[in-house]
């Protein structure tokens, strides 16, 4: 068990005229090196949530447990935490400000306490986990392409070390190239140190290709939390909460209204090509029974 | 007729260090080529540092190029008296949409623009009505634009540059930071500025299903145009688009991988209803069960 919500609610303005519920009775359970999806509209919650997991934002009522300890209780030690449960901002790299990169990203673990040496050591593994080599270390951050800088950034929070990595958009603005590589260096995080990964998207296609399971909000309410497959078959539900279903799914759909044998369930282009090789390789094994 | 012809263009980034010598240059624009016909929906795609955005603000004169000439409505952007003309001719509408609007009300920020060239206060008002009806805004006008999704914030954005009736507007990743919804507003939004008030619209993005219904693609790498053509044609060229660290929509990369893997289907399939016409010859009629179907 690694982080749990426990009818977590936050309420803005409470008690003014303009009061509104950003989440609203929230409970769920991340179990440890998970790879959860979180989506829903512009204005669902999102980032409320997680602020809430790292201690930054304080609930109305409700709470969160990480590692079974209330986080909100007194005495927590939230620095603490914040060094187990990263974030990762969108944008992050507006967030880069020292004259190199090493610096940067030592910036962290420094303010975490440890010596000068030890925040290198760490530096230096983040940067490479997150696939920045050596020649970068002496570059300004600034100068760097939009791919790297953000890579940079999450160095940064990776030189802490957490146990959970929570990242907000990571993707955004970035080319097909950048958008691959920030999501295939998650997937490795996740893979070979078992970080326990929340990630905030807007693409659908890339919630269905790494995802264990999905977290949905909506209005502030915690509608599905199941495997991504599960909660696609909601496909119209969805929409109307603003979201959608892969673009490979609604083809699945629309080959199955046809009147194709194919499992609508299937969410990206891999599954697809198999499901589909498939039944068409049995087909031409019918045909040559048929000619023979 | 042309609304924007770029000749020859180069532009640098120039670094100076605090003596203002020269610390680095870097070639962004490299004998750059384009036209665009008037009313035409041309997307740009390239990676990021492809040099799409210098580009973008060489259209309304932010940027004036190192060599060449960049005409926009038939008027050089290297001319300061028509940098006016220039910037109502072609509207900019950028990534972010918290950094473009600047009043408190949103019928207020779309007619900041007319305002400030000096339109009359009516006329003002007839374009602020026409603008925000014509993104489908016009319900908010008397709202606060902070209560406003960033869809909606971008169709603002947008309706404050149709206010300064533009003939053509530049838009560059206005998606970047919205949700699907919030994408699919704008996207509809801006097709139906270029196909119902003839607007000739410029969109670069990085979402490769964005580019599907354009005119016109237009692929930009190392600071010159090294493909352009019709989304078919372009997409076609899977290969190509990835070693420019591009990608094509996803049921396109679908129909490519079914056809390297020896199906029968032709080129550059951009859409649903395509592929699902093309696959159904093919696969209709089994079943993934072991021995369904009767027809033994």
């Amino acid at each position: 068990m690694s982080i749990r919500c426990e009818k977590l609610t936050h309420i803005y303005q409470q008690g003014t005229a303009m009061q509104s519920y950003a989440l609203r009775d929230i409970s769920f359970e991340i179990e440890d090196g998970e790879f959860i999806g979180l989506i829903g509209h512009t204005g669902s919650g999102k980032s409320t949530l997680i602020q809430h997991l790292n201690g930054l934002m304080r609930p109305s009522s409700g709470t969160v447990y990480f590692n079974g300890e209330d986080i909100f209780a007194e005495g927590y030690d939230l620095r603490a935490l914040r060094g187990r449960v990263g974030l990762v901002f969108q944008y992050p790299e507006y967030q880069l400000f020292e004259a190199d990169v090493l610096s940067d990203v030592k910036y962290g673990p420094k303010n975490m306490g440890l010596t000068d040496a030890e925040a290198e050591e760490r530096a230096k593994e983040a940067l490479k986990l997150s696939g920045l080599s050596e020649e970068f270390y002496e570059r300004s951050p600034f100068e760097l392409s939009g791919g790297q800088k953000r890579r940079a950034a999450i160095a940064g929070v990776l030189a802490m070390r957490p146990q959970v990595l929570i990242l907000d958009e990571p993707t955004a603005g970035l080319d097909p190239k950048g958008r691959d590589e920030i999501l295939e260096t998650v997937s490795e995080l996740h893979k070979k140190q078992h970080t326990t990964i929340l990630l905030v998207s807007h693409s659908m296609e890339d919630i269905a290709q790494y995802a264990d399971r999905l977290l949905v909000l909506n209005e502030g309410n915690l509608c599905y939390f199941d495997r991504p497959k599960r909660v696609f078959q909601y496909y119209r539900e969805l929409e109307r909460m603003g979201l959608s279903a892969p673009q490979i799914t609604y083809l699945m759909h629309e080959l199955k209204d046809e009147g194709a044998d194919v499992d609508t369930s299937i969410g990206t282009v891999a599954e697809a090509k198999d499901a589909i090789l498939a039944l068409y390789e049995k087909k031409q094994a019918g045909r040559k029974k048929q000619v023979n | 007729m042309k609304i924007i012809d770029a000749a020859h263009v180069f532009f640098d980034y120039v670094r100076r260090d605090e003596n203002d010598n020269i610390e680095e240059v870097s070639h962004a624009l490299r004998d750059l080529n384009l036209t665009i016909e008037k009313g035409s929906f041309v997307c740009i795609l390239g990676h990021n540092g492809s040099g799409k955005s210098t580009f973008a603000k060489l259209l309304n004169g932010l940027n004036l190029p190192k060599d060449g000439e960049v005409f926009v409505a038939g008027m050089p952007t290297s001319d300061e008296s028509k940098l006016l003309e220039i910037r109502e001719a072609a509207g900019m509408v950028f990534q972010n949409p918290d950094n473009q609007i600047i009043a408190n009300v949103v019928e207020e920020d779309v007619g900041f623009g007319p305002e400030n060239i000096g339109v009359p206060t009516e006329e003002i008002w007839r374009r602020v009505e026409a603008s925000l009806s014509a993104v489908g805004m016009l319900s908010y006008r008397m709202k606060s634009p902070n209560r406003l999704s960033g869809g909606q914030k971008q169709r603002v954005a947008i309706a404050g540059v149709m206010a300064m009736k533009p003939a053509c507007i530049i838009l560059d990743e206005p998606t970047a930071m919205l949700d699907p919804n919030g994408r699919k507003d704008v996207m509809r939004t801006v097709h139906e500025l270029n196909e119902r008030d003839g607007i000739t619209i410029v969109h670069i993005t990085h979402y490769m299903e964005e580019a599907v219904d354009a005119d016109r693609i237009v692929v930009m790498d190392g600071g010159r145009v090294v493909m352009d053509g019709t989304p078919r044609e372009i997409f076609s060229q899977v290969e190509e688009l990835k070693a420019l660290s591009l990608c094509v929509p996803q049921v396109t990369e679908l129909a490519y991988e079914l056809k390297c893997a020896g199906l029968p289907l032709p080129d550059g399939i951009l859409t649903r209803e395509e592929l699902v016409k093309e696959l159904m010859p093919l696969i209709s009629g089994t079943s993934s069960a072991e021995d369904g179907g009767d027809g033994k």
